[in-house]
């Protein structure tokens, strides 16, 4: 019984103070573990568990690393902040990390600048976020980071006409207005554009609009998931693939651990991300088999478990460089311009000026190798900042 | 039957029932527990305020919700959407108006009254099921509502950057939630105050009638629909005081305050304690929330079990809620000598 164990184990802890010296750092982690989200915090956990695992001994000799798990169940932004506000002052956290939802990020965001505790983004993608408060950077995305160079190079690419459709939130907007931008200030021309609900969509009728607009592609966001394996079933079943029109978007719609539940329909698909765990870079190639060896060979990291990993590895950088001495100023300071060549992503950077990531982003098309599909990445863009805060020079 | 609320009259045979109804306007001193307790937790448990005043928050809007399910018998499952129209109208007035938070609450009530008046005058018309799709339904379309309208509500993104202004000048809402808890107390207590006059003044009593036999009450000549509707939008301003309350101690509103799973949840908290009892919001407040912070965090992953399990044994043992459980407990204890 895990939760008698663990209730022995806060007894013991809290009856002896004098076990925690200055030494321990200690991490909140705010991420969703329950309910029909779960599985976007499993991957996090889990990317944070093997990391944990792998480089727990490379911290310096008598420092500790605590990690205080918390559930905030969804997108419930007053249960994460009634959380953050816990860790900080009962827990007395030296820094808050994890986050899946944008809504939870911005209730907390307002604490860590109070409170001047650093906060770590592992995930919520909406652009402004990074500019709610100081001590917030972000190792995740942006949705205008794919979406705006993706429309680039669409536009580069020979497609002229293009739909758009996408969830209707917050990151599906963003998805929208970052690759009509990039489309159209290259000759691209929008035929149409639809927001579909967040919550149960069909798409059957949304597909039939799209067909009769006939468009040479189809640009499409949704969030990371089930959802997009109906999306695909749907462009197929009204033979939109047929009538010629490809289908493009955010590599939301072909997450890795989405694409085996896809089958055929998926193939020829062409995304932009920056994550792909098909990639053959070697960090990513040691990444995907520490993962698979750790939680079984079906189980397939995806983008939101690299945001979990390098969240991890910036937490340790900030840790190794104070020596566990944990000072909220001097963390956001080492991690202003923090690089990590060894991602299994590529190289990425923290903006010194905006806190946010700096990434390659890739262009992919879904392939069978070896028998599975997989997101077989054939041109990088480098180093992309985020373009909605360069356009709209927001720091 | 778990909306019915274990008749009280055979706990004390010799008493008339006219002597009963007098007697249980008076304040017996056990009704002073819950207060020995808020004021206690403030003073002990300092480092769990903000849960504390979340908690305060649940036990209103449960009382809000005990108004029209256990004494007017309205069964509904749209309780949110009253509460996170409170929500928003907090926020919004305190973003575009000012952070002054009391003229705040007025107008979360008034906000939440309003759209409580207009829905119950179409929904009350229908009961059981058809009441209880309504309610449903209307919680989706402000759901919705919310969703579309981003220009003023902030959409899934959340309203953002509400800053409150001090209490009466003084008092600034503190990170560690101690201005939140005393706060929320006080307004909880003054919402306490009138529910009990509510409950027992004759109008209380007229929505028993109508909750156990709505043909005889027509027949004796109430006007049972306006009862309805008046109590359902007393209900409604509650509840939107309680979803301001939420906004004012967390600074921010989200969609969330709108879901359906909300509405579940709160009338899981009020069976839990015991429905038509006034006592049972607090009591099923606190413990479903504590018991849900403590799990969780033993547990973050499989803490919904535990839940679960906790529910399915009050629903199958203790229909009358916990504050059944103890009543039952208390007659034995009576009869034995």
């Amino acid at each position: 019984m895990r939760f008698w164990k663990s209730l022995i184990a806060t007894a013991a802890v809290a009856l002896l103070p004098w076990a925690a010296t200055a030494q321990t750092v200690k991490i909140g982690i705010i991420n969703t573990y329950s309910g029909p989200n779960a599985t976007l915090g499993e991957q996090i956990d889990n990317a944070i568990k093997l990391y944990t695992k792998e480089y727990e001994k490379n911290l310096p000799p008598g420092v500790k690393i605590e990690l205080i798990r918390r559930d905030d169940t969804g997108p419930n932004p007053d249960v994460a902040k009634r959380l953050a506000q816990e860790l900080i002052t009962r827990d007395k956290v030296n820094m808050l990390a994890g986050v899946v939802w944008t809504p939870n990020a911005a209730a907390i965001a307002p604490l860590a600048t109070e409170a001047k505790i650093p906060f770590m983004i592992m995930n919520a993608g909406t652009a402004a976020i990074s500019t709610m408060s100081p001590y917030i950077a972000r190792v995740s995305f942006t949705l205008w980071q794919s979406s705006h160079p993706f429309g680039i190079w669409a536009a580069k690419n020979n497609i002229k006409k293009a739909f758009i459709a996408v969830s209707d939130y917050g990151p599906g907007h963003d998805a929208e207005a970052g690759f009509e931008k990039g489309f159209t200030d290259n000759g691209g021309q929008i035929v149409g554009k639809v927001r579909m609900p967040l919550a149960n969509p069909d798409f059957v009728p949304f597909m039939q609009r799209i067909k009769d607009s006939a468009p040479e592609a189809l640009f499409v966001f949704i969030p990371a998931g089930r959802q997009a394996t109906a999306l695909m079933k749907a462009f197929g079943d009204l033979g939109l693939d047929k009538a010629g029109i490809k289908l493009i978007g955010p590599g939301d719609i072909t997450t890795d651990e989405e694409l085996p539940n896809m089958g055929d329909a998926a193939i020829g698909v062409i995304t932009m991300h920056h994550y792909s765990a098909a990639a053959t870079r070697p960090a990513n190639q040691a990444f995907v088999q520490a993962w698979k060896r750790e939680y079984g060979p079906n189980t397939t990291p995806a983008f939101m478990a690299v945001g979990g990993w390098d969240g991890m590895a910036a937490i340790y950088h900030a840790v190794r460089e104070q020596k566990g001495r944990i000072d909220g100023d001097k963390t956001m300071a080492l991690w202003k311009g923090w690089k990590n060549d060894q991602s299994p992503r590529g190289p990425i950077m923290i903006d010194p000026e905006t806190r946010d990531i700096v990434q390659n982003e890739y262009v992919r098309r879904v392939e069978r190798v070896g028998g599975a599909l997989a997101n077989v990445e054939f041109e990088t863009i480098p180093m992309v900042k985020d373009p909605w805060k360069v356009i709209n020079n927001r720091k | 039957m778990i909306f019915k609320r274990p008749s009280s009259s055979d706990s004390a045979p010799s008493d008339s029932a006219v002597e009963q109804m007098v007697r249980s306007h008076r304040l017996r001193p056990l009704e002073l527990l819950p207060w020995i307790v808020v004021v206690g937790a403030y003073f002990v448990f300092p480092e769990y305020l903000p849960l504390g005043s979340q908690i305060l928050i649940m036990i209103l809007f449960a009382i809000s919700l005990d108004l029209i399910l256990g004494y007017a018998g309205i069964i509904t499952l749209g309780h949110s959407a009253l509460f996170g129209v409170g929500a928003y109208a907090a926020g919004i007035y305190a973003l575009h108006v000012t952070g002054e938070p009391l003229s705040g609450l007025v107008v979360a009530a008034v906000a939440a009254g309003i759209v409580g008046f207009v829905s119950g005058l179409v929904i009350l018309r229908t009961h059981g099921l058809t009441l209880l799709m309504l309610t449903l339904a209307i919680t989706f379309l402000i759901a919705e509502l919310a969703n579309k309208a981003g220009f003023i509500t902030g959409g899934a993104d959340g309203l953002q950057g509400i800053a409150m202004q001090e209490i009466f000048g003084q008092f600034r809402f503190d990170m560690f939630g101690r201005t939140a808890y005393v706060y929320s107390a006080v307004v909880l207590f003054l919402v306490w105050l009138f529910a009990r006059l509510l409950v027992h003044s004759p109008f209380g009593r007229s929505l028993t009638g109508i909750r156990e036999n709505v043909t005889r009450m027509h027949a004796i000549g109430t006007p049972v629909r306006k009862r309805l509707v008046t109590v359902y939008t007393i209900s409604a301003m509650l509840a939107g005081l309680a979803g301001g309350l939420l906004t004012h101690t967390t600074q921010f509103v989200g969609l969330s305050v709108l879901s359906f799973e909300r509405s579940g949840e709160i009338v899981i908290m009020l069976i839990l304690g015991g429905i038509g009892r006034l006592y049972g919001a607090f009591v099923g407040a606190a413990v479903y929330m504590i018991a849900q912070d403590e799990l969780a965090k033993a547990d973050p992953v499989f803490w919904y079990f535990w839940i679960g399990l906790l529910l399915v044994l009050i629903v199958m043992f203790a229909r009358g809620g916990i504050l059944g459980l103890v009543d039952q407990a208390l007659r034995l204890v009576r009869r034995k000598p």
